[in-house]
Order: structure tokens, then C-alpha cells, then sequence
């Protein structure tokens, strides 16, 4: 091995608002790092090339693949996973709205379509259920059917608009 | 299953890219947005690789309008595709592809070098650019190079991209007055591969027609071409679905995705036209 390539990278980065430091192999995906290094296990891994969304997590402000990006490359980056979407509060009336319409119910779905549809959310206004079904299409739940999701998304875009303009 | 890579280095800018991957002893391979590259790496189709990340070499990444051409930077991702005001003037084509190209999460990082590199057979960038006439440039040990859309892709996952290399980046035509681009495919889901795809460009010059998913790399359906240009739809249609030879597969049989090919023909000259073909 030449001296530039390593087979274990040092990294620095911040997690649910907290500085973490990790020294990581070389193939070791951004998932595995959260959950297997940092016990962080709200976020799920299941594929891992990318199909079911279960990863999903938020990197520098976007919605991102966990299992699509390496550890390594999450140097001076900033991650959310559930848990610190969780603790913020960020999603809570989201979260209420999937107990409130069943939207979960093994709930290994969950972690993923949550981080999806804060990015969604975040862009504000009331995305059509067409928009959202879209937005979604990338996270496989196996037991829902999906529809009480996408109700859940739907009321609380339409319960953030109406505070907005009230 | 979980990757194993060879080592990983995170490259400054080209110059320092070029230098990893002249001393990865040829396993040096680019890491750009990695949704290609660590899906197989997680399943173990690719090892040992040594990975030169360029995904930070901000040079790369961005769209201009330079010497009377679109310059797309290599790293520039799908979704700044999706939104970028110029892209939208000049390439309403890679605009469309977006739309249809996997989900959300995965276009925040992929990169269209990535996917021009790649060479997925089924992948909407490739066949947009060759629709649009785009030249691909190359950097590597021995300087640039360009390289036409017609002559970069060789076969699956093939390009004319050399040991040592790297894409920096795609320039295509600026849109000339009238022009106009309609990108059509048929997928199973939102966001899989397509079935079968077809891009049509109308130019004052004439018709050209790329089709995807139908071959081992993007088809310049030729015959096509000529006979749209002679005002031919039903010719064109014949002549689409005699020119290229679709494989089969678990997905659609060969037959099933040269029909589907000649009724997206139809329904993109539809939209073209406004017309009924
Ligand atoms: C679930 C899923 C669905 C998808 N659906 C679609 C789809 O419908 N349509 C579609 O087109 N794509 C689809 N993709 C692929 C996606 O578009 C990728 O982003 C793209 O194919 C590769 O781009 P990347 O930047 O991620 O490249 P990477 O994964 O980083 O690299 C891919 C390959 O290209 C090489 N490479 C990358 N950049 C360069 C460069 N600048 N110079 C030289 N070599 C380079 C790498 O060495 C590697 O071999 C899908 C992916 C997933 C996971
Ligand atoms: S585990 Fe990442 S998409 Fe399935
Ligand atoms: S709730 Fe079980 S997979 Fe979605």
C-alpha cells in the first residue's frame, strides 16, 4: 500500500449535533458506522445497495442512502439519524401523525420514511398526494400499503401551512 | 454483505486524482457520488478496489455556459441537474431524465460522470447526451482529451475511458431557436430502470433519436432518424424497432421491449407535435 491510500481512516464529524470521532475501515458504509460503532441504531440497514430506503439519514442538510456512503467520506460532515431528529423534536408532530393513522406497524420502515418526508416537508407548502407517493418511491414499507403514510404526510403539511399562515 | 475495499484517499483536485490512480497499480477506481460504486461494492461484485474519492474537488462540480457550449462539471449531482436555471434553458432533456432517474436520496448524490462512466445500459444520462451530440471530457497521466458521445460508449459498463483517467466533464450545443426534447420510458416502479426508453431531440438540421435500455449501450437509431426527417412517423416507427436488438431478460422479453420501443416513438412525436401520429 502506498502512503496515500489507507485502509483505516481517521474521521471527525458531527452526529445529532455532537462531535465524534472514529477511526473506520476503508469499506465501511456510513450506516454500519452509526449503528455498529456508535450503538445509534434507530436508523435502519436492510439492502444495503440503495433499493429499500431503510437507511435513509440526513448528510449536511440532505436526505442520503446510509448504506450508499462510505464512513470515510463523512469527514467534517453533519448527520442526523432518528435519533437526534427525535431528541430535536424537528419531526414530532410527524411522528404523532404516523401513530394517530397507523402508519407504521413493524415499523422498520419507519426511520427511513421519516428522514424522506422531513426533507419533503422541509421544502414547505402542501405537496399533492401524487408529489409525495413520488418523494416515497425509494422507501419500501412491507406492511402499511402505504396509504395511511401518505395521509399522515398530508395532514401534517397541511396542519404546518395553516400555522404558517395564521 | 459489507464492502471491502483496498484503501481509500481523498483526492485535492485532479492533479493529486491522477497522481492516486497512477499508483493504485490498477486497481485505483473514482469515487464520485458512489451510488453505483458502493451498491456493488456492498455486494461484493467489485474488492479490493482502491478508491480515489474525487466527490470534493469543487472544480468538478457546476454547469456554465463557456465557449458557446454547456459545461457540465463531472460531479455536478442529479438533483442541481434537476434545478439548474441553465441547464434548464440549453438541456431540457437531462431535466426530464432526472425525473425518471431512481429516488430523491440517491439523486442528491449521484453525479452524472458517475453515470456516464458507469454506462448502465439502462441509464436516461448516457442516451441524453448522445441524443444532444455532447463531447465527453477526459483528463488523465497524458492531458485532456474529448471524446464524442458517438464514440465513448463500447458496451456494458464500457467506456472509452482509459486506465488513469478521469471525466471532468460534458459540453453540449447551447438550444438553438425551435429546438425541442422529449425524454419517454416506461419503467415497472418510480425510479427503476427503464424497460425501454427513447429521447428525441428536433433540431432545424433534423431528428435525432437515442434509445436506452434496448441494447448493451445507448442506440443512435439511425434509420429512424432518416425517416422522421422525410416526414415518415409509421417509417419511423418500422425502421426503430428493426434497428435495434433488445435482449431478454428477467425484466421484459426482447420482443415486449422492441414493441414498447416503436409506442414510445409514437407517443414522443406526440408530444412534440401536439399531434396524433
Ligand atoms: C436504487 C437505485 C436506483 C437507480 N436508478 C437509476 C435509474 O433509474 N437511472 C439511472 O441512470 N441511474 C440509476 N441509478 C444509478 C445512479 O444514477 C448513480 O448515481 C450513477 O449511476 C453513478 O453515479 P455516481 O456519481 O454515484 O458514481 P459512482 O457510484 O461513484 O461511480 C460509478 C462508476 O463510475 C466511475 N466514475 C464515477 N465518476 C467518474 C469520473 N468522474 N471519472 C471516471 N470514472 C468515474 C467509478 O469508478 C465507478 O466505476 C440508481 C441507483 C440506485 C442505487
Ligand atoms: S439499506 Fe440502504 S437502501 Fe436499503
Ligand atoms: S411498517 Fe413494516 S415495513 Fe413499513
Amino acid at each position: 500500500m502506498t502512503e496515500a491510500f489507507r485502509d483505516r481512516i481517521d474521521i471527525a464529524l458531527t452526529v445529532n449535533g455532537e462531535a465524534v470521532e472514529g477511526r473506520v475501515p476503508a469499506g465501511r458504509h456510513l450506516i454500519d458506522f452509526l449503528r455498529l460503532d456508535l450503538g445509534l441504531t434507530g436508523s435502519h440497514a436492510s439492502c444495503e445497495h440503495g433499493v429499500c430506503g431503510a437507511c435513509t439519514i440526513h448528510v449536511d442538510g440532505q436526505a442520503v442512502r446510509g448504506c450508499l456512503m462510505l464512513a470515510a467520506q463523512a469527514d467534517g460532515a453533519e448527520v442526523w439519524t432518528l435519533e437526534g431528529l427525535t431528541e430535536t423534536g424537528v419531526i414530532r408532530d410527524l411522528q404523532d401523525a404516523f401513530v394517530e393513522r397507523n402508519a407504521l406497524q413493524c415499523g422498520y420502515c419507519t426511520p427511513g420514511m421519516l428522514a424522506s418526508i422531513k426533507e419533503l416537508l422541509d421544502m414547505g407548502g402542501v405537496p399533492d398526494r401524487a408529489t409525495i407517493r413520488e418523494h416515497l418511491s425509494g422507501n419500501y414499507c412491507r406492511c402499511t400499503g402505504y396509504e395511511a403514510i401518505i395521509d399522515a404526510v398530508e395532514s401534517v403539511a397541511k396542519a404546518r401551512a395553516g400555522e404558517a399562515a395564521a | 454483505m459489507k464492502a471491502l475495499a483496498g484503501g481509500y484517499a481523498r483526492a485535492r483536485d485532479v492533479t493529486h486524482a491522477l497522481d492516486l490512480l497512477a499508483q493504485a497499480d490498477g486497481m485505483g477506481r473514482v469515487l464520485a457520488g458512489g451510488q453505483s460504486l458502493i451498491a456493488a461494492m456492498n455486494m461484493r461484485l467489485s474488492t479490493g478496489d482502491m478508491l480515489v474519492d474525487i466527490s470534493r474537488i469543487a472544480d468538478l462540480r457546476g454547469v456554465a455556459v463557456e465557449d458557446g457550449c454547456l459545461r457540465i462539471g463531472a460531479l455536478t449531482r442529479h438533483a442541481d441537474i434537476g434545478t439548474d436555471p441553465l441547464v434548464a434553458t440549453h438541456a431540457p432533456l437531462l431535466v426530464q431524465a432526472v425525473h425518471h432517474i431512481a429516488h430523491a436520496a440517491i439523486r442528491n448524490r449521484g453525479t452524472i460522470g458517475g453515470s456516464l462512466a458507469h454506462a448502465d445500459p439502462a441509464a436516461e444520462f448516457p442516451a441524453c447526451v448522445l441524443a444532444l451530440g455532447g463531447t465527453i471530457h477526459l483528463q488523465g497521466p497524458e492531458g485532456v482529451r474529448q471524446v464524442a458521445a458517438e464514440d465513448f460508449f463500447v458496451d456494458v459498463f464500457e467506456t472509452a475511458i482509459e486506465e488513469g483517467e478521469i471525466l471532468t466533464a460534458i459540453t453540449l450545443p447551447l438550444l438553438e431557436a425551435g429546438e425541442r426534447h422529449v425524454l419517454i420510458e416506461t419503467a415497472r416502479r418510480s425510479g427503476d430502470y427503464a424497460l425501454a426508453g427513447l429521447c428525441v431531440v428536433k433540431r432545424a438540421a433534423g431528428h435525432r433519436v437515442t434509445a436506452f435500455s434496448v441494447g448493451p449501450r445507448p442506440v443512435l437509431a439511425m434509420a429512424a432518424m432518416e425517416r422522421l426527417d422525410a416526414g415518415d412517423t409509421a417509417g419511423a416507427v418500422d425502421a426503430l424497432r428493426a434497428e435495434i436488438d433488445p435482449p431478454s431478460d428477467t425484466q421484459a422479453s426482447a420482443a415486449y421491449r422492441r414493441h414498447l420501443a416503436g409506442v414510445l416513438l409514437t407517443r414522443a412525436l406526440h408530444d412534440l407535435t401536439g399531434e396524433t401520429a
